[in-house]
């Protein structure tokens, strides 16, 4: 576990700091409103490198608006305005060198309902890769090999690759999705609520996959599920009305959170 | 985040606020049970009183049942509930309270056992002023831990964990004492052995007592305050809320 600096004032929502060499994403009094309406309040806090961040909160708390705002999601809508930056690796996502296209491959995302492309398990992988260069076959298959084995999915689709994404269960084409967004090599994946639509197995299998995956690069996960960041998040970030309330370590914020609204949330009291 | 005595009550589900409830209820009908029982065997000794040592025996079997209830509830709680912070500190709190509580009831029934040999002894019995001294502190030392417990009071808690430094070393001036009374009369030798034996179970339920106090800072402040000197705490870390 990586040593975290917290601030000691308890007046302000508490910060956790990282030091730069494990930091990888950096969000800076980000604020975001929908149509003049506030959605996002002076966020401030850092995300580490190779660790599950977790953001939970109650439903319009806006965890979701601010991990879609890590990879700009908000651009396609006109009526979304923020301030504030958002740190990658030490480039502001905002900044005017920064190809959106290219800052989406590097911070991949994955949603709610698994949405695999109408073709096959193979294609589905392959696409990602393919609108970003041309390979030899043999180097795109090793590529699309090592996407599905990182994602947990190779030995259940390795005799059927060719056969349509839609004939997988509802688990499998989650994975699918997310072999998909591995096989560009992001740096950050982006979860949003990734198994909410799933049975117990399937979510624990993606939980799983999670665990696995941080090895290889940094993930932060949006979850209902108290439980599912409790299991799976390194650190948690408890976010309400649009405001960070209270960021630590999971271990910490699930034993023994510093604020009183957090220990409402998570021991489900009234507020 | 400090919590109070209320804090379990204030759940949306009012099941679940009634089921932390009970814990505390049924922790605190053990907890007065067992001081019932290191009560009765020290009167039981002190005033040869056979009928009630064979009591506090019988009754052993009583705080055994309740800490496999206790346990019972606590688990069907994790399991269903997965509570999280302060609920989960005090599920976790009371399953360690109601060990020390168990122990605390096999130690007044050796303090009866100890009591029923005794009473057949003809000559005069040393030592049953260290036993009586001794008692008392402990007895008060448990009934601090469970008023702390009761009120999710650290002052109180604290105040047994240092308690506790006192009786280790009553307890070794007391031992101190009756080994010279062995070694002045060999025919006390038996009923001081028993004497000593006794002494030995009241200080271990001042060790009981100080863990139970421990709970408390677990519970209310979170902090893990076994293996630590108390002197070296931060009194600001632990005051009352």
């Amino acid at each position: 576990m990586l040593a975290p600096l917290h601030s000691v004032n308890t007046s302000q929502p508490p910060v956790t700091h990282f030091p730069p060499e494990h930091c990888c994403l950096s969000i800076d009094h980000l604020s975001l409103a929908y149509a003049g309406k506030e959605a996002l309040r002076d966020l401030t806090l850092s995300i580490p490198r190779h660790r599950v961040t977790a953001f939970i909160g109650p439903s319009g708390c806006g965890k979701s608006t601010l991990l879609r705002a890590i990879n700009r999601l908000h651009d396609l809508n006109e009526a979304v305005s923020h301030s504030g930056q958002i740190v990658l690796e030490g480039q502001d996502i905002h900044g005017p060198q920064v190809n959106v296209t290219e800052l989406r491959r590097r911070v991949g995302m994955v949603f709610q309902t698994p949405n695999p492309f109408p073709m096959s398990i193979y294609e589905n992988v392959a696409f990602g890769l393919r609108l970003q260069q041309r390979l030899p076959k043999r180097k795109r298959d090793d590529i699309i090999e090592w996407a599905l084995t990182s994602a947990a999915l190779w030995d259940e689709v390795k005799d059927r690759l060719h056969r349509s994404a839609w004939q997988l269960s509802g688990g499998q084409q989650q994975r699918l999705v997310i072999a998909r967004t591995l096989a560009v090599k992001p740096d950050v994946l982006l979860l949003d609520e990734p198994a909410s639509a799933l049975d117990p197995i399937s979510t624990l299998k993606i939980e799983e996959l999670i665990r696995n995956l941080k090895s290889e690069l940094t993930l932060v996960l949006v979850t209902h599920n108290m439980q599912q960041a409790a299991r799976v998040s390194d650190y948690t970030a408890f976010l309400h009305q649009g405001e960070l309330i209270e960021y630590g370590p999971t271990d910490q914020l699930f034993t023994n959170p510093r604020l009183q609204r957090t220990e409402n949330y998570i021991t489900g009291r009234v507020t | 985040m400090d919590i109070t005595s209320d804090t379990h009550s204030q759940h949306i589900s009012r099941q679940f606020n009634q089921e932390l409830e009970e814990l505390k209820t049924h922790l605190m009908a053990m907890g007065g049970l067992v001081e019932k029982q290191v009560q009765d065997a020290v009167f039981a000794l002190l005033e040869g009183d056979t009928r009630l040592a064979e009591q506090v025996r019988d009754n052993d079997r009583q705080v055994n049942a309740l800490q496999l209830q206790i346990d019972d509830e606590c688990t069907r709680v994790l399991a269903r509930r997965q509570p999280a912070a302060s609920d989960l500190r005090l599920v976790l709190a009371v399953i360690r309270a109601t060990s020390d509580l168990e122990r605390i009831g096999d130690e007044a029934s050796k303090i009866a056992r100890n009591a029923l040999l005794l009473s057949e002894s003809t000559s005069t019995i040393r030592g049953l002023v260290e036993v009586r001294h001794i008692s008392e502190h402990v007895r008060k030392m448990l009934r601090d831990a469970l008023t702390a417990f009761a009120r999710f009071d650290t002052d109180l808690a604290m105040q047994v964990v240092r308690e506790d430094e006192l009786v280790d070393d009553e307890y070794s001036s007391a031992m101190r004492s009756l080994m010279t009374f062995m070694m002045e009369d060999s025919r006390s030798i038996t009923s001081v052995l028993s004497i000593m034996w006794v002494l030995r179970a009241l200080e271990r339920v001042g060790d009981h007592a100080d863990n139970l106090a421990e709970y408390v800072v677990y519970l209310v402040k979170g902090l893990d305050i076994r293996h630590s000197d108390p002197d070296n705490l931060d009194p600001q870390g632990l005051k009352k809320p």
